[in-house]
């Protein structure tokens, strides 16, 4: 009659393991709770608690694999692009600046430090794209910039050197905005130092003279008013990493 | 003495164990992370009939300005989700359980009558074995679901380097609006399976704490019809 699905117990048998089971579900969600409280009471590296901001180094180590200047952010016809562009952020945008006296100072080697006016980068090709600019707050945007590809500026200005490093670091003029991005995506065919937005020269608001666009990056790391760069071994400082965010910020 | 049957397998109980508070987390990370965008609401021009979420609501959890830390647990968690789905179907697969879960030629059929009888409108239910056809095509969709889940959120998370996948779900805004969805079906989900849990009993519920579930004599008094489907599994089985 019996398959061998079913047994015949005593009803002592029936409640130790019935209770043993349920004290043991007990001790599993009693762990669960401790160790969510053991995480948030970990000491915080750069605003995280060290095993959620080793995760993220995880995670931009496994992701980072998989990105290609072959894989490019979606681009737009001129007319999906907004006509008023979302101001985000004014960190570094003091109100003493004086961008007649702006150079962007480009940190070739230490005492090396190259200055070019804005019309020196103007003097280079020109690229322009339209792409979905994504906040790292969740909202995206259709958007039209101009600039010099980051990449033709290495060329041009000789800097194949340096941008063998791991790390490209750039700072406002007030140092009280900066952002640390890997070489690698600096170097992507869509990365452009921009000095246009909807064809007409930056608005002051967004970064005149000159700001970045990274379309491989959240918007944290599209500096605006850009005052210096250079090129690292070491991760350089990051505003919003030191603020708790992740570091790669790679979309 | 009690005659009792076997139920889920050790393995199943620690999957869905381990899948409740990882899916706490993803949901409370979540809601962390929606609120620094949270634009979505049911409603139509300018009249919002419910907004996602209510400041009230916000408030009350203490989710404001916690985005950062949403999004490290996210990407965290992420991966045990990831991880304990795919272990849970792939043993599906290899221990012939997905036989008793994946809605069979019938379910769609059943499933009505399931629905009428829950509802009271109709007594009695079709055979079934472990689950019946309702219950196949609700936990066959929770696995589909949490698949979507891992593609939307991929798609969202990556969507310049898995731009294939971020224009397959619809681009950019609709991969996130579809993975706020899903997320809203999940939390559905989770009520209405409390529910019927409630309402199942005890023995039920015991069921995946211990794996058996014990079965009254039958012709004994206080025999309900849970004892009778598990007769029925029994005359099934042989």
């Amino acid at each position: 009659m019996m398959n061998d699905e079913e047994k015949i117990v005593t009803d002592a048998q029936v409640r130790n393991k019935t209770l043993l089971s349920m004290l043991f579900l007990l001790v599993f969600f009693a762990g669960a709770v401790t160790g969510w409280k053991w995480l948030h009471k970990q000491p915080k590296d750069e605003g995280a608690p060290r095993p959620l901001r080793n995760a993220l180094i995880a995670n931009e180590l496994i992701f980072e694999n998989i990105f290609s200047n072959n894989h490019t952010a979606k681009t737009f016809s001129k007319k999906s692009a907004v006509p008023r562009v979302r101001v985000n952020g004014d960190a570094g945008m003091s109100e003493d600046f004086d961008p007649s006296s702006w150079k962007l100072e480009v940190i070739r080697n230490v005492n090396d430090t190259l200055r070019l006016s804005l019309d020196e980068i103007k003097a280079l090709p020109k690229t322009e794209i339209i792409f979905d600019f994504k906040c790292i707050e969740g909202w995206s945007q259709v958007t039209h910039w101009g600039g010099v590809r980051f990449s033709d500026f290495v060329k041009k200005y000789g800097l194949d050197e340096q941008a063998k490093l791991q790390f490209t670091g750039l700072v406002t003029p007030d140092m009280e905005y900066y952002v640390g991005i890997d070489t690698k995506s600096m170097m992507h065919p869509q990365t452009l130092l921009c000095y246009e937005m909807n064809g007409a020269p930056l608005p002051m608001n967004q970064g005149y003279p000159l700001r970045l666009i990274i379309p491989v990056k959240y918007g944290v790391k599209h500096i605006k008013r850009i005052g210096s760069l250079f090129f690292s071994s070491q991760r350089p400082k990051d505003y919003w990493y030191e603020r708790g965010y992740d570091y790669y910020c790679g979309l | 003495m009690k005659k009792i049957i076997k139920k889920h397998p050790l393995a199943i109980r620690w999957f869905h164990w381990l899948n409740f508070p990882i899916l706490a987390v993803m949901i409370w990370s979540g809601l962390l992370i929606y609120w620094a965008n949270d634009v979505y609401r049911v409603g139509w021009g300018d009249k919002t009939i419910l907004k996602f979420f209510p400041d009230t609501f916000n408030k009350a959890l203490n989710i404001p300005y916690r985005l950062a830390e949403g999004m490290s647990l996210h990407f965290f968690f992420m991966w045990l989700f990831a991880i304990n789905g795919i272990l849970y179907f792939l043993y599906l697969l290899f221990s012939k359980e997905y036989k008793l879960i994946f809605p069979n030629k019938n379910s769609f059929k059943e499933a009505w009558l399931v629905l009428l009888h829950d509802l009271h409108i109709k007594k009695g239910l079709p055979p079934q074995k472990k689950y019946n056809a309702a219950q196949r095509i609700a936990y066959t969709g929770i696995i589909i679901m949490g698949f979507f889940m891992l593609l939307t959120g991929l798609a969202i998370y990556k969507p310049v380097q898995l731009y294939w996948l971020c224009a397959m779900l619809g681009g950019y805004e609709w991969a996130r609006a579809e993975h706020f969805i899903f997320t809203i079906l999940f939390v559905l989900f989770f009520l209405v399976h409390v529910i019927q849990v409630i309402l199942a009993g005890w023995n039920n519920f015991r069921g995946m704490v211990t794996g058996f579930e014990v079965i009254k004599p039958s012709g004994s008094p206080g025999l309900s019809e849970t004892n009778n489907l598990t007769e029925t599994i029994i005359l099934n089985d042989e």
